[in-house]
């Protein structure tokens, strides 16, 4: 395997040749990563936006944000200045200390979750063991926060809202772990770069979606609940519960949640294309095309070439998932409560028990074609 | 094998992210205006004087399947070292799984059957 471009090892070594110790120059590089992975983050949820208003529009034969910047891509930005300078109002029969954490512990979790997602082989800021059960775990963490901040508006609305986030978060959580329990149980590993490892080398067909493509599918419903968006955004349905657990935020607060689904969005079509798509891989196997015209896989160029490659399939992967959940958004009627709940304990908590004990049973049968 | 190994990075990317909020709300109490008049902190209730609070006892639906919940995310618990060692496990890891998640689809049906899964 190419073990690609590492970029800690190669700062480390210039700051250590600049006569800094070793563990200085490792501490020194340590927020490096962070930081930048962090404003990829905000980066994304600013696209993110910039979608959303554009393709909606676009369904709707409407322009959407056209003069702020061009194709009014600075949108987002000035939406955000705009929240920043609103006015922060807490009611005053709330819980003033729930009201002002409940947004951060939603918004915390979702950054955090940033840790494991690889744009390379060692593009991520850390290979954790646990890579995608870690991203499970703290996706859980997310309702606590938005029960939290239902609970402190004292608001029926917002109340009704909060557990209606709650019951649909751990409906569809288990679908999800069982979705991904098929794919880690073929790598063997839940590190997400193993995960991808053992989808490349094929290019397309090596990819995990043509041996889970019932896993894909109850993937991609349990995160778009998970995520809240349309068909199941019913913990913020406007017709019914006018904002859900947001109705009583204004200004920043109402950012943080804003902030937190849209990175949510983003992180779920990222986990979409490692888990199912091949992750940075390309659809045709780049390493053997390269070593077929005789270049060399250490030759500094090529590695530099393919980093890039890596980090733009992963990204074009992954928007393409969110421009199908736009999409889906504006084609898609939202599923009334006991539909959500139905679908989700009757059919997709069955279909992934099913889809777990089929793969293990084809793992056992075709063990090459099964991740060995 | 030291098995936590790489969890600085975990703690040192916590704590940056723990600054987003922080420095979001921050930033916006300083900028932003402070005016208090009393009506503005009423609760929200479409433009209607709310009546009566929130935090009344009522009845929680969801709570039948929050007791469910517990019990199949345990089992995903359960599975996720089967499903990582499941290659060099072999056939008897099969079968046990196959009868750990047959007594909890036996479950599953008994919650069913017994209306715990029904909105109504």
């Amino acid at each position: 395997m190419n073990s690609g471009i590492d970029l800690q090892q190669s700062v480390i070594e210039i700051l250590s040749n600049l006569g800094l110790p070793p563990g200085v120059a490792k501490l020194v590089w340590l927020p490096l990563p962070m930081v930048l992975m962090l404003v990829t983050a905000v980066l994304g949820v600013f696209t993110g936006v910039w979608l959303e208003r554009k393709i909606s529009a676009a369904a709707q034969q409407r322009i959407g944000p056209e003069y702020i910047g061009p194709l009014g891509i600075l949108a987002p930005a000035a939406d955000g200045l705009k929240l920043l300078f609103k006015e922060d109002i807490t009611p005053g029969n709330a819980d003033a200390v729930l009201f002002t954490i409940g947004p951060a512990l939603v918004v915390i979790p979702v950054f955090l979750s940033y840790l494991v997602v690889p744009f390379g082989q060692n593009m991520l800021i850390s290979d954790l063991s646990i890579g995608v059960f870690l991203w499970i775990a703290l996706s859980s963490i997310a309702p606590i926060g938005l029960l939290m901040s239902g609970y402190a508006s004292n608001n029926k609305y917002s109340l009704l809202g909060g557990l209606r986030a709650a019951a649909q978060s751990i409906s569809y959580e288990i679908p999800l772990a069982l979705a991904v329990l098929a794919v880690v149980m073929m790598s063997n590993s839940l590190s997400t770069i193993d995960i991808v490892n053992q989808q490349s080398g094929y290019g397309i067909l090596g990819w995990n979606v043509w041996r889970q493509p019932v896993g894909l599918l109850l993937f991609w419903i349990a995160a778009l609940a998970e995520c809240e968006r349309l068909p199941f955004d019913l913990p913020e349905a406007e017709e019914e519960i006018v904002a859900g657990y947001q109705t009583e935020y204004s200004g920043m607060k109402f950012a943080l949640f804003y902030i937190g689904s849209y990175v949510n969005l983003v992180l779920s079509a990222l986990f979409v294309a490692i888990l199912y798509f091949g992750g940075w891989g390309f659809p045709v196997p780049l390493e053997q095309v390269a070593s077929l015209l005789g270049v060399s896989e250490t030759n500094a160029v090529f590695q530099v070439v393919m980093a890039a490659i890596g980090i733009v399939t992963t990204l074009l992967k992954a928007y393409f998932f969110i421009f199908l959940a736009i999409l889906l958004r504006w084609t898609v009627p939202r599923v009334r409560i006991d539909q959500l709940l139905d679908l989700g304990w009757k059919f997709l908590l069955p279909v992934g028990l099913a889809n777990l004990l089929l793969t293990a049973g084809l793992k056992l049968t075709f063990p090459f074609a099964f991740g060995g | 094998m030291f098995v936590l190994s790489g969890y600085e990075y975990f703690l040192g990317f916590l704590l940056i992210c723990s600054l987003v909020p922080v420095l979001a709300l921050g930033a916006s109490k300083l900028l932003r205006p402070k005016s208090q008049a009393a009506s503005r902190t009423t609760t929200y209730e479409s433009g209607m004087e709310p009546v009566g609070g929130a935090w009344i006892q009522f009845n929680i639906r969801y709570y039948m399947f929050a007791l469910v919940f517990v019990i199949f995310d345990v089992e995903t618990v359960f599975l996720y070292p089967w499903a990582v060692a499941f290659s060099h496990l072999g056939v008897l890891a099969f079968v046990e799984a196959l009868i750990f998640i047959a007594i909890l689809v036996v479950g599953l049906a008994y919650a069913w059957r017994k209306g715990a899964l029904e909105w109504s």
